[in-house]
């Protein structure tokens, strides 16, 4: 595990529990989207991860989509500051 | 209109405000420069005055890692990432041969290393986060669970600032 691997990489900090790797993944598998409903059921660390990927790439993928979209509607507005003043406003 | 809570943490509003008002900022500045010179530095597009899609998706990400702060290792790693980019972008291309020919030298160092690697799950999650290369795995996920937490607001202001532009 790369757990193991970091452990050797450092000299002076403490070892890194396989609990304290539980309770973070555990705490991560939590912001994902799909897992909010189930709570109660476990799902391994592998999986999480595994979801945790999926959904940093879906994440991307939705960033360039929506900058695509921005750059098409900036080149068409010509009243910027009056969309500005009102997006500051309405946050 | 109420406004829309993405995942409710103490900070999360407000790194909303202020990634919303910088990322405000600079499309504004995006687009009064792209007013002013008839044709910007467009890179794939035909077109000279359209404001091209990787801008803005640097300046998203520009204005997130600085709304964030240094204190995240993800973002000043995503900050250095992106100045050194805008460095090399902005030089002759001489450097650009230089930095090749390190890169080089570091892939072949690296192919004799991978071969005894398999990529794990935590190795692919260390190239989708920035940074991610030098961070233990309990750092890593911390700074994963935070890189989420602030990609999917920056997602969440994109999406309310182009349904606003439409109106």
């Amino acid at each position: 595990m790369s757990s193991r691997r970091s452990r050797s990489r450092q000299s002076g900090s403490s070892r890194i529990s396989d609990d304290q790797i539980l309770d973070l993944v555990t705490r991560l598998q939590q912001l994902l989207p799909e897992s909010r409903n189930r709570r109660s059921e476990k799902v391994s660390a592998a999986k999480a991860l595994q979801e945790t990927c999926n959904y940093i790439k879906s994440l991307h993928r939705e960033v360039d989509d929506l900058s695509e979209r921005l750059s098409e509607l900036l080149e068409t507005t010509d009243t910027t500051q009056a969309a500005i003043i009102r997006n500051l406003l309405m946050q | 209109m109420a406004p829309k809570y993405t995942i409710a943490t103490r900070h999360a509003k407000g790194i909303r405000t202020r990634f919303a008002s910088r990322f405000l900022r600079s499309l504004l500045r995006l687009k009064s420069s792209s007013n002013r010179f008839g044709g910007s530095q467009s890179n794939d597009e035909g077109i000279g005055k359209r404001i091209s899609t990787d801008r803005i998706k640097i300046a998203a990400y520009a204005s997130m890692a600085r709304a964030v702060g240094p204190r995240r290792a993800w973002s000043r790693a995503l900050l250095f990432k992106l100045r050194n980019r805008a460095r090399i972008h902005g030089v002759s291309r001489k450097r650009c041969l230089v930095s090749e020919k390190k890169n080089k030298k570091r892939v072949i160092r690296n192919k004799v290393v991978a071969i005894s690697r398999e990529p794990s799950r935590a190795d692919t999650l260390r190239k989708l986060v920035p940074g991610g290369d030098s961070m233990d795995t309990c750092v890593l996920l911390e700074e994963t669970a935070h890189y989420i937490k602030c990609l999917a607001t920056q997602v969440t202001v994109m999406q309310s600032i182009a349904d606003r532009l439409l109106l």
